[in-house]
Order: C-alpha cells, then structure tokens, then sequence
C-alpha cells in the first residue's frame, strides 16, 4: 500500500481526517 | 479604552509568526518538493538548495519558535490548564500540543536533516539520502498535523466548537 504522504492529496485527507479525529477527543474530554 | 497590552500584542506576534511558519512550511511541501524534483531532472537543483532552501529554512525554524514563545505568553496563566487538557481549555489546549509537537519535528528532526542535506553538516550519500527521506516525511507529517492544529487554534479564540 502506497504511503498517503507521498502524495499532496494523500496529505490533505489524512489532515482533514486527524482534524475530524481530534475533534471527537475534543467533545470527550469536555465530557459531551 | 484601555488595551490589555500582553494578549493584544503577543497574539498579533503569534499570527504574524505562525503565517510565516506555516506559509514556509506549505511552500516546502507544495512548492519546493515539486520544484527539486524538476530541477533534479535538468540539473539546477544546485541553485535552489544553495540559495533558496538555506533562507527558506532559516525563517521557518526561527518563526516556529517566535510563534510557540508567543503562543505561551499569549495563553499566560491559562498555560498549564491549556496543556492538562482541563475541560475550560481543552480545546486550545489541543491545537497547543499540536504545535508544540509540530515545533519539535521542526527543530529535532527536520533541521538537524536538512543541515545535511543543504551542506552544514557532513554527510555521505547515503546518510543524506536517510535525511531526506525523514525531512520529507516528518515535513508532511507537519502539515497533517497543521490541519487540526489551526482548526483548535480558531475554535479556541472565535468559539466555533459547540459540543452538547
């Protein structure tokens, strides 16, 4: 399997998906 | 009116220098990767990693850390909350261990690469060819992280978080 940061796109999801990770941490540790 | 001098000024320095960090950062990875890639290929690399990517990288490392010092004096007593992840600062908290790690990719494993890689340091082929392949990854890794990283950083100032 190809590494996705080989890629400007690969990049980019992985961003946006840490982003939408980060933010479900985010909304557990203010207990919501 | 009155202006409360340490927040006001230390955020203006904080978005000034972390412009200046993360527009270097996305001209290493969207530009300059590309850039040497072709260069390579008609042999004018030489040029861009003598002149260009020295003082590329000298405003980069050096933002990084103007924009963390002031990041830190701009969260002021709220420091400690911030990086415990308390429930009042959990969410500038996350986008301030986001760029603190970012910052110690910067000055722990990307610089000490590049110094090989641009002549500071010596190095055979071989160590450089290791250097360039971390640089590059732990490069992207940064920019992965400053996804997140500015997400925290405008939700924790503007509220743009609702959670409930």
């Amino acid at each position: 399997m190809p590494n996705p940061l080989d890629s400007l796109a690969g990049t980019v999801i992985l961003g946006v998906i840490a982003t939408f990770v980060l933010y479900q941490f985010a909304a557990w540790l203010m207990g919501a | 009116m009155t202006v409360d001098y340490v927040p006001a000024i230390s955020r203006w320095i904080h978005l000034l220098a972390g412009v200046m960090w993360l527009g270097l950062l996305y001209y290493f990875n969207f530009v300059q990767v590309a850039a040497l890639k072709a260069a390579q290929a008609d042999g004018s690399a030489g040029a861009i990693m003598k002149h260009i990517a020295p003082r590329a990288l000298f405003y980069f490392r050096w933002s990084a850390v103007v924009t963390w010092l002031a990041g830190a004096a701009l969260l002021g007593a709220n420091f400690g909350n911030a990086f415990m992840l308390r429930p009042s600062h959990a969410v500038i908290g996350i986008g301030a261990w986001l760029g603190t790690v970012m910052l110690i990719n910067v000055w722990f494993v990307i610089w000490p690469c590049q110094k090989k890689l641009i002549g500071l340091v010596d190095a055979s082929e071989d160590e450089k060819g290791k250097a360039r392949r971390t640089a590059y990854v732990v490069s992207r890794i940064n920019v992965v992280l400053s996804f997140p990283m500015l997400f925290f950083m405008a939700a924790g100032a503007h509220g743009a978080i609702y959670f409930g």
